[in-house]
């Protein structure tokens, strides 16, 4: 186990340090956040929308922002040139667990900020069942994060990323946006937590599906 | 003592036809020499050799003590060095080994990187980004990055591609020093190069005689 968790961390760390000092994805991903959540509160001007908008809309923010920024892990690799590098210092596990982490690290930081500035400042955004909320984040995010991976590997090689990225993303990641969406609205009505384990028990499982054929997958996906 | 066989190697983009036929067998104190014109397919051939592409077809193992090894683990056997292999920009030429060494799972040895980056002439730019570098230093660094795991076999495409005069007498001595122990390959088309190989596939000789 040992044995490959090592590379894994060595090459998170890798992304890590180069995301701090090139902010390669980082700054795309605030301003994309800031924008798009300024544009949402002009938009509803003094309006209170109703929770299935309001929980609708904050996984609309994450979905996109994701979109913009988890790409770049494997996009970047290929704009420098370094596949190949990676290709003859590692297997190809350690390089999507590598990447699967630096892209959870990144989103939940993303999350975590985008969060915190839609609860501040949308108006009847107020969480009564904090409980729910934060395990539909938790889940949201490592769903959003291993499809997002696979797919970034998928795309990195084709000349139109840009588009391909979000029309393959959205068909596999819908059953995952519409359980957050429904979970996230229960933890603004304050339903009880048994209520949400359903729709967790269903995030746990598409995760689980999601990685697995992922981990299957990515050895024909990187080789050629 | 490792031992590479390649038996009736192909490969093809499409319908296109790059080589075929391809065999060779190459054991250590050897080096072996592959040529051919310009899209011949001499780094087609490497990146074959290195796992990094697939063959259409044929076979090709790594046999360490009469055991052939598992294909996902032959990296840990080589080193490669080409003119399209590229290093990170952002990190500095210490750091680069330093991160490569740790994905490869292998000690990080602060004295053993500076002992190579100095015998490649790099000591005094060590700490220097990657991107400030001229296109022979980073040919240079990246014969640090392929010597550093102590590799049974040197894969080297283009070897002596942005060096100048002092820099291919480096390499000529890291080549010859190699094959006293290990083995190399060699993908070039210099008259210089070829001579000392052991053996040569000439990839335009092979796609005539098909």
């Amino acid at each position: 186990m040992i044995k490959y968790l090592i590379p894994i961390i060595a090459l998170f760390q890798k992304d890590f340090k180069s995301e701090i000092r090139t902010r390669y994805a980082l700054n795309a991903l605030v301003m994309f956040v800031i924008t798009t959540i300024s544009i949402i509160l002009f938009a509803i001007a003094y309006e209170t929308p109703p929770y299935e908008i309001l929980a609708g809309i904050l996984w609309i923010i994450i979905f996109f922002s994701a979109m913009s920024g988890m790409a770049r892990t494997f996009i970047s690799e290929e704009e420098k040139n370094t596949v190949m590098t990676l290709h003859i210092i590692t297997t190809p596990i350690t390089v999507y667990f590598g990447k699967l982490l630096f892209n959870l690290v990144l989103l939940v930081v993303i999350n975590c900020f985008s969060t915190v500035l839609y609860i501040l400042l949308m108006p009847n955004f107020s969480i009564k069942s904090p409980d729910i909320f934060i395990i539909t984040l938790i889940l949201g995010t490592i769903g959003l994060a291993s499809t997002s991976t696979i797919i970034a590997a998928i795309i990195a090689k084709s000349n139109t990323k840009g588009t391909l990225y979000p029309v393959l993303s959205f068909p596999i990641l819908l059953p995952l946006l519409l359980e957050v969406i429904k979970t996230t609205k229960l933890a603004l009505e304050g339903e009880y937590f048994q209520k949400a384990i359903p729709d967790f028990q269903v995030m746990i499982a598409y995760f689980i599906v999601i990685t697995t054929s992922s981990y299957l997958l990515f050895d024909y996906i990187w080789k050629d | 003592m490792l031992k590479i066989e390649a038996i009736n190697i192909k490969k093809s983009f499409g319908s296109r036809k790059i080589f075929s036929n391809i065999n060779f067998s190459l054991n250590s104190k050897n080096i072996l020499g592959i040529t051919g014109k310009n899209g011949s397919g001499k780094s087609t051939l490497v990146k074959i050799i290195a796992g990094i592409i697939t063959a259409s077809s044929g076979e090709l193992r790594y046999i360490l003590s009469d055991k052939v090894l598992d294909y996902s683990e032959i990296n840990k056997y080589y080193g490669f060095v080409s003119p399209y292999l590229q290093l990170y920009d952002e990190f500095s030429a210490f750091e680069n080994i330093a991160l490569i060494s740790k994905i490869r799972n292998i000690y990080v040895d602060e004295k053993k990187i500076q002992q190579l980056l100095e015998r490649v002439g790099l000591i005094d730019r060590k700490d220097d980004y990657v991107r400030e570098f001229s296109s022979g230093m980073k040919q240079r660094l990246k014969y640090v990055a392929a010597l550093y795991h102590n590799p049974s076999l040197l894969i080297l495409d283009e070897p002596r591609s942005n060096l100048d005069s002092e820099g291919i007498s480096i390499i000529y001595e890291i080549i010859n020093e190699h094959k006293l122990n290990g083995s190399v390959i060699i993908a070039t088309n210099d008259l210089e190069d070829i001579q000392i190989c052991d053996s040569i596939i000439d990839l335009d000789k092979i796609s005539n005689s098909k």
